[in-house]
């Protein structure tokens, strides 16, 4: 069974956690960021961060060197250092005139880069003589907001999907600070800004999460046209795509090389498989949870119904799923890139629930991720 | 008011026939109310309902139109934050569309209390809602949209149960006044 904890009552916009895994931030859908600890079995509010002006869209936290980043709807975005006994806010200079929609750091956490509303990736990198996080733009050919940003492990490259029904990977080479990019099967010359490669999967969906694959050689990404596809770079960017009969997705990741878990207004998360031949397929949901049994209603639980609600019936709001609503984001909890062995998600019911991969195989008859 | 009692004998036929149209406005409705928290792109710190302002076109869908004939149809028109649905109600003669007219201009009168209800329908439309993402991130979305199918299913109820008073009504009146003659 999924370890479930109901943190809040409203939706939760955004999640991270930290290096260890003994803490979690979260956004209510406001202008705050909470930090959890763990006390006990039960998890905690630490701290309240609140400088954000306006709802808070995006966070990360970078686990090596413990810094967090959050990113909101007032068009600023703040890296966050634990300090003794609190948390001291950096402000960014992105350069954006709208929203900031999220943000990811990049693997070896000398950059990150934030998706905006104002159709541009900015790629923040600190310059020591000014002791400030400054930002590149990536502008072209973004057409418009950023959804979902996912970062190459080789530290380079940078995958975009948006509202324009595009995933594109870029380049997010900056060379002020790093050595020059070896090459990769998405290309030779990386110049900053330049657009490796740019995917669509013939429909019309705003492309709400990207994913890269632990090798990076294979993109995904999930539309609102209720598709995943799948781009696999090493196969001359062969494309894989299934319109599936489900609602669509709203997060994706990759679990394996090739078995991909996505989420979204179905409120369970699914496991979908690609293999090398290009074929994307549809596993299992991994929501085990038993159905809701209708429960006995009494005479005075019926005119009370009837009373209050102008409903004869029980109390039949809740869904099957653990989730009760739309899940909205999917991230990494135990394990490698390679291999993860748990992954956490959050949804707009205020549900963080941490999925077991191991117990998920067991409990799942021919479930296997590979 | 032997005619009556033929007309409402007559009514649970109908409703088998109402079945499938409100089952594929329930499809609809459920594929359609798929929303998230989206600031503007074009106006720096705003938040609107993109269905409304019409400022992107590439945030809009496909506006779906189930009906069940000519007069009884239901407009859902779709965007990334937001979804309008519109509501055309059966009026078969003029006493139900002044009923429905009247009906309509007092909810709308008093849509603050009911969240999702928009102030004005769209035109060639009798009633709208808009629902944004802030009302389906507070009240559940099954919920939602049964409240929607709900709608739909006592309307016609309310205002055929309208008429017959407002007939028996009409029939009192009119006796009393011509016992005077």
């Amino acid at each position: 069974m999924p370890e479930v904890h109901q943190l809040i009552p409203g939706p939760i916009t955004c999640h991270c956690w930290n290096g260890d895994r003994s803490r979690f931030a979260i956004s209510p859908n406001n202008t705050e960021v909470h930090i959890y600890t763990k006390k006990g079995s039960k998890w905690e509010v630490q701290h309240v961060l609140s400088e954000h002006g306006q709802k808070v869209t995006g966070m990360d936290w970078a686990p090596k060197s413990d810094r967090l980043v959050t990113c909101g709807a007032d068009r600023n975005a703040y890296v966050w250092t634990f300090a003794g006994e609190e948390w001291k806010p950096s402000l960014v200079i992105l350069r954006i005139n709208r929203a900031a929609t999220t943000v990811r750091w990049s693997p070896l956490e000398n950059k990150f880069a934030v998706g905006s509303g104002a159709r541009l990736i900015s790629i923040c990198y600190f310059e020591k003589e000014n002791d400030w996080w400054v930002s590149k733009h990536i502008k072209k050919p973004l057409r418009s907001t950023v959804l979902g940003i996912d970062w190459h492990p080789n530290n380079y490259l940078l995958a975009a999907g948006s509202c324009d029904f595009k995933a594109r990977v870029f380049s997010g080479y900056v060379k002020e600070i790093e050595e020059k990019p070896e090459a990769t099967c998405w290309g030779k010359k990386m110049t900053f800004g330049a657009c490796m490669a740019e995917f669509s999967n013939g429909g019309g969906g705003w492309v709400h999460s990207v994913s890269f694959s632990p090798s990076g050689n294979k993109l995904a990404w999930v539309g609102h046209d209720s598709s995943v596809s799948v781009a696999n770079q090493a196969a001359d960017g062969q494309v894989s795509t299934v319109m599936h009969s489900y609602l669509p997705y709203l997060s994706c990741l990759f679990l394996t090389e090739n078995s991909l878990v996505a989420a979204g207004y179905d409120c369970c998360p699914v496991l979908w498989m690609h293999d090398d031949a290009g074929s994307l397929t549809y596993i299992n949901k991994l929501d085990t949870a038993e159905k809701k049994q209708k429960e006995f209603v009494s005479a005075m639980d019926k005119f009370k119904g009837l009373d209050n609600r102008a409903n004869a019936g029980g109390r039949d709001v809740e869904l099957d799923s653990t989730h009760q609503n739309a899940i909205s984001e999917i991230l990494l909890h135990t394990g490698s890139r390679e291999n993860v062995s748990k992954f956490a998600t959050v949804g707009v019911d205020g549900q963080l629930v941490i999925w077991d991969c191991k117990s998920l195989e067991s409990s799942i008859a021919g479930l296997r991720f590979k | 008011m032997r005619r009556l009692f033929v007309k409402s004998q007559r009514r649970p036929k109908m409703s088998a026939t109402l079945k499938p149209y409100l089952s594929a406005v329930r499809a609809s409705l459920t594929a359609a109310m798929c929303l998230e928290n989206f600031e503007s792109q074009v106006v720096e710190r705003h938040n609107k309902p993109e269905v409304e302002v019409k400022s992107s076109k590439e945030l809009l869908l496909t506006p779906v139109t189930v009906s069940r004939n000519e007069k009884e149809r239901i407009l859902i028109e779709s965007s990334i934050n937001s979804i309008r649905v519109s509501i055309a109600i059966k009026q078969a003669d003029e006493i139900e569309k002044i009923l429905c007219k009247k009906f309509m201009r007092f909810m709308m009168q008093r849509a603050e209390h009911f969240f999702i209800l928009r102030r004005k329908p769209i035109e060639g439309y009798d009633i709208s809602f808009l629902i944004t993402n802030f009302h389906t991130e507070q009240m559940y979305k099954h919920k939602l949209v049964d409240f929607v199918i709900q709608f739909m299913e006592e309307i016609d109820k309310e205002i055929s149960e309208m008429k017959i008073s407002l007939n028996a009504r009409a029939r009192i009146v009119a006796e009393e006044f011509l016992k005077n003659f």
